[in-house]
């Protein structure tokens, strides 16, 4: 029996995107995945050219709290994330330090990012993992490891990403899959 | 027709607490096999064992991050592998293991983890199992060998279909 299923796709168009949402979850499976592919408009200079990548549950804006590994060619760090304020001026969990390629990034480079949500309609606070590369062929770049938590009980319905800096720039894509345990 | 690459093979939540949370006689049909584990154990870990073996057939290196600092270390010849459990009731960890090739009888089994716990620790795991032996059996044992694995604890594994 399948049990992994594809519950919605999305991809930005021109122009760009604030944010990225998936609503009216299904609330038939067990766990939540989400596989994405993004650049960002942001044309801050910093070093390793990246955007933060934040996300919500419900649309909430408090309960986040994070913990990240992350490299960036030269040493490995370590740190607590909980909120920022996205571009758009909305609060949103913080879900890396470095995080997705912005406009300096090497042309056509678009960072991935894969999240995993269990027991994501359980009465439970709600906790994820997350994998994140944001890799361009220059000196710095960043990848990273996020174990995350939403300190809330309610079965999540919907899940949108944001980005610090910027929108999400045109071809930026996400996916979301539903995979059930019965 | 679509071909379902990602199937379930069997799911477990813990009715009465428990010493081991066991997945047996599991089909040889996949190429390789992932286990979710939401679980709530005081010992705030737990044991991965393959066809409850516990001889010192398992090593690991792992890469950790606590929230300030970043560590690697290494454990050999170990009785087991390791996974993450919440010590809370909040059931607020995540442990994600990815069994690669487990069927095959040519060769020792590799296994990748992610075990998180958002209140502490993010670490990845990559290990080594040094049997040829196909993988019938995965456990996941409390340290302890007491009933500390909660009510409510979850446990799912798939498995997954090269063709």
């Amino acid at each position: 029996m399948a049990a992994y299923n594809l519950i919605a796709t999305t991809t930005v168009g021109s122009g760009g995107a604030a944010s990225i949402v998936f609503s009216g979850i299904p609330q038939t499976y067990t766990d939540l995945k989400v596989v994405v592919s993004v650049r960002s408009s942001d044309t801050s200079a910093n070093t390793g050219n990246y955007d933060p990548l934040g996300l919500q549950f419900n649309s909430s804006n408090s309960g986040y709290t994070a913990r990240e590994l992350y490299g960036n060619g030269s040493a490995a760090t370590s740190a607590s994330l909980t909120t920022m304020t996205s571009f758009t001026g909305v609060t949103v969990a913080r879900l890396t330090d470095g995080g997705i390629n912005n406009s300096n990034s090497t042309a056509s480079a678009f960072s991935s990012v894969d999240l995993y949500i269990p027991n994501y309609t359980s009465a439970n606070n709600k906790s994820f993992s997350m994998d994140f590369v944001e890799e361009q062929n220059q000196t710095a770049n960043y990848g990273g490891l996020v174990a995350g938590l939403w300190s809330n009980t309610a079965a999540i319905t919907s899940v949108s990403l944001f980005l610090k800096d910027g929108n999400f720039v045109q071809y930026s894509s996400a996916s979301l899959y539903g995979i059930k345990n019965s | 027709m679509a071909v379902s690459a990602y199937e379930v093979i069997a799911t477990t939540t813990v009715g009465t607490a428990t010493s081991a949370v066991n997945f047996s006689s599991i089909s040889q049909a996949y190429t390789d096999l992932v286990a979710v584990v939401k679980a709530n154990d005081s010992n705030g870990y737990l044991f991965v064992r393959f066809n409850s073996d516990s001889s010192s057939l398992y090593s690991r290196t792992y890469l950790s991050g606590n929230g300030s600092s970043a560590s690697s270390a290494r454990g050999t010849g170990e009785a087991q592998g390791y996974t993450t459990a919440d010590t809370t009731t909040n059931f607020s960890n995540v442990g994600l293991l990815n069994i690669m090739n487990y069927s095959n009888t040519t060769t020792f089994k590799t296994f990748l983890g992610r075990e998180n716990l958002p209140a502490s620790s993010v670490q990845a795991t990559i290990g080594l199992y040094r049997s040829t032996s196909a993988i019938t059996t995965v456990s996941f044992l409390s340290p302890s060998a007491t009933a500390t694995i909660a009510i409510g604890s979850t446990f799912t594994l798939y498995g997954i279909k090269a063709a």
